[in-house]
């Protein structure tokens, strides 16, 4: 037997410590993150915070929950989250079961929505669109252009064609219509596939940064990775909104570190059910015969 | 509906590749230049280097992103702790699941000058700091690497279930033969992988010019252009912070281009070889 030689057990080892280290590697950053969101000044400026923090306090929470404009930006994040995956859904399941189904002109139809997926006019044609059609500095430019995934269209319309047609058949027989069917049958049917399908696009828009950027023209107006790019990366000092006195019991990282860590809550937490479901929809959507 | 205005409507935008375009003469009304703009792409300095960093920062990227999660997925399966393999797996999605703004900002702290990392090297080697985004030799090894790290994770699923779906007389059969661990993954785990390493090598083709804006955006500076500046972010900067249009819009067709030739003919390939059908 392999698993009792010698030489097995040696690769054995290090194989379970290289894991080890590696699954770690993809934890401690955010633990770090989350010690020193809770240290004091001195502490994070002087590069003592590892991962526990170092003379404990919640002010930078403090100061962040009471930022207005991050909390704005945190309520357009999720006012496009909650509309962007609704509008979502409703498109795609819709979409997918009519092309679910086999009717002259569907090949036709199917590929001019996989061919969005394969080219796109770019960005100032987008950008230009957009202005042209008033939704600048609106929702609706955060919402509408990416409410349309050519990819989960397709994911979803091979779970609608795994149910079985005799089902829908006995349903027409009892009266029901298309809706009824749509409704009652294929929706319930495919709720794995659409539980995927909608975390994947809830996680896509709670971290789109991009748009926010390119349409909204104030940052009063930026959902909220909007602005922590400006924090974070632009490093722009306006939107960490400290005071001199302020400043000299907090440091600016774990202010930062504060808005980051809060930002990510919302996929920590919905991150148990996606991986409930990912795991499967990924296999589904690539393993095909 | 929706796909014809925000997919098909920036793609009459195209036109404006050709023209000398200025926002307050409109399409209608802007110059008709043909492909000079096309021309010039390989005239400036700075795009024909976006265009071979792209290459680079991508190719390297579709190399390692498909090695690596095989050979993850390949030691993950040699753990025979149930709750520990479970425990890795978790882990290691989860980056994937994070944005580029939040890894950036994370990537800045502890990759500055003064961060963690550097408080190691100087600390235990006694060496002088690194300036991880801020050298350009260092860039393309920093981006590449953190690429890496945010999805082998998930590209691991795919090859996961597949070793799961190997049937396990080929082990045991494998075994009465005499077969060694090793030899095992070599003859019975990594071709029974095959064909899934064919299909996603192929299809990932398309991706040759995709470098990563997300990633790229939010670590760059000016310090590391030279080995850093991707297309779209070319794209972006000629564009709309210095007002060429026109010019942008040519980039950016330039590559939506190649990349869709690229991709057509990596899904012919897929289809022909592993006899895999997107739709």
């Amino acid at each position: 037997m392999y698993h009792k030689s010698q030489g097995y057990r040696i690769f054995s080892v290090f194989n379970h410590i290289l894991l080890i280290v590696v699954a770690l590697s993809c934890f401690l950053p955010l633990l770090h993150l989350l010690a020193q969101s809770f240290s004091s000044k001195a502490a994070v400026n002087g590069g003592l915070v590892s991962f526990w923090p170092i003379e404990f306090n919640t002010d930078a929470y403090v100061k962040t929950f009471n930022n207005r404009n991050f909390m704005g930006s945190m309520w357009i994040s999720i006012v496009r989250t909650v509309l962007g995956t609704l509008i979502g859904m409703f498109v795609i399941t819709t979409a997918g079961y009519a092309l679910s189904k086999d009717f002259r002109g569907r090949n036709a139809l199917m590929w001019i929505f996989v061919f969005t997926m394969l080219f796109s006019g770019g960005l100032i044609p987008s950008y230009i669109l957009i202005s042209e059609l008033g939704l600048k500095d609106t929702i609706w430019a955060l919402v509408l252009p990416g409410a349309f995934g050519a990819y989960n269209l397709i994911l979803i319309m091979n779970f609608f064609k795994t149910i079985p047609k005799a089902l829908e058949e006995a349903a027409f027989i009892d009266g029901a219509s298309f809706f009824v069917i749509f409704t009652r049958i294929y929706l319930p049917l495919s709720l794995p596939g659409l539980a995927t399908i909608g975390l994947f696009i809830m996680v896509g828009h709670w971290n789109s940064w991009f748009d926010g950027l390119l349409y909204m023209s104030t940052t009063e107006k930026y959902p909220l990775a909007s602005f922590l790019q400006t924090v974070v990366v632009q490093n722009s000092a306006q939107n960490v909104a400290l005071s001199p006195s302020e400043a000299a019991a907090l440091s600016e990282q774990s202010i930062k570190a504060a808005q980051i860590f809060i930002s990510t809550v919302p996929i920590i937490a919905v991150y148990p059910f996606l991986q409930k479901y990912f795991v499967k929809g990924i296999v589904l959507g690539a393993v095909k015969e | 509906m929706f796909v014809l205005i925000f997919s098909y409507g920036p793609m009459v935008g195209l036109v404006m590749a050709f023209q000398d375009y200025k926002p307050w003469l409109g399409m209608t009304g802007s110059r008709w230049i043909g492909l000079d703009n096309f021309e010039r792409i390989f005239q400036y300095e700075e795009a024909t280097q976006a265009i071979v960093n792209t290459l680079i920062i991508a190719v390297i990227k579709i190399v390692v992103g498909i090695i690596v999660p095989i050979v993850m997925a390949i030691l993950l399966n040699e753990i025979r702790l149930a709750g520990l393999k479970k425990s890795i797996q978790t882990l290691v999605y989860l980056p994937h699941f994070l944005s580029w703004v939040t890894i950036a900002g994370i990537m800045i702290d502890i990759l500055g000058l003064d961060g963690g990392i550097n408080r190691i090297i100087t600390g235990w080697f006694g060496s002088e700091p690194i300036f991880f985004l801020g050298d350009p030799n260092l860039f393309r090894p920093t981006v590449i690497v953190s690429d890496l790290w945010k999805n082998f994770g998930f590209g691991m699923i795919v090859y996961l279930a597949t070793i799961a779906g190997i049937d396990p007389s080929f082990y045991e059969a494998s075994e009465i033969d005499g077969a060694n661990r090793w030899q095992q993954i070599w003859h019975v785990t990594l071709p029974s992988m095959l064909p899934m390493i064919i299909v996603i090598a192929t299809l990932s083709l398309g991706g040759i010019l995709d470098a990563g804006f997300d990633q790229i955006f939010n670590l760059y500076n000016p310090l590391v252009y030279s080995t850093g500046d991707i297309i779209d972010t070319y794209v972006y900067r000629s564009s709309l912070l210095n007002g060429q249009y026109g010019f942008g819009t040519a980039v950016g067709l330039f590559k939506s281009g190649i990349s869709l030739i690229l991709i057509v003919i990596s899904y012919r390939i897929a289809y022909k070889f592993a006899n895999y059908k997107i739709f």
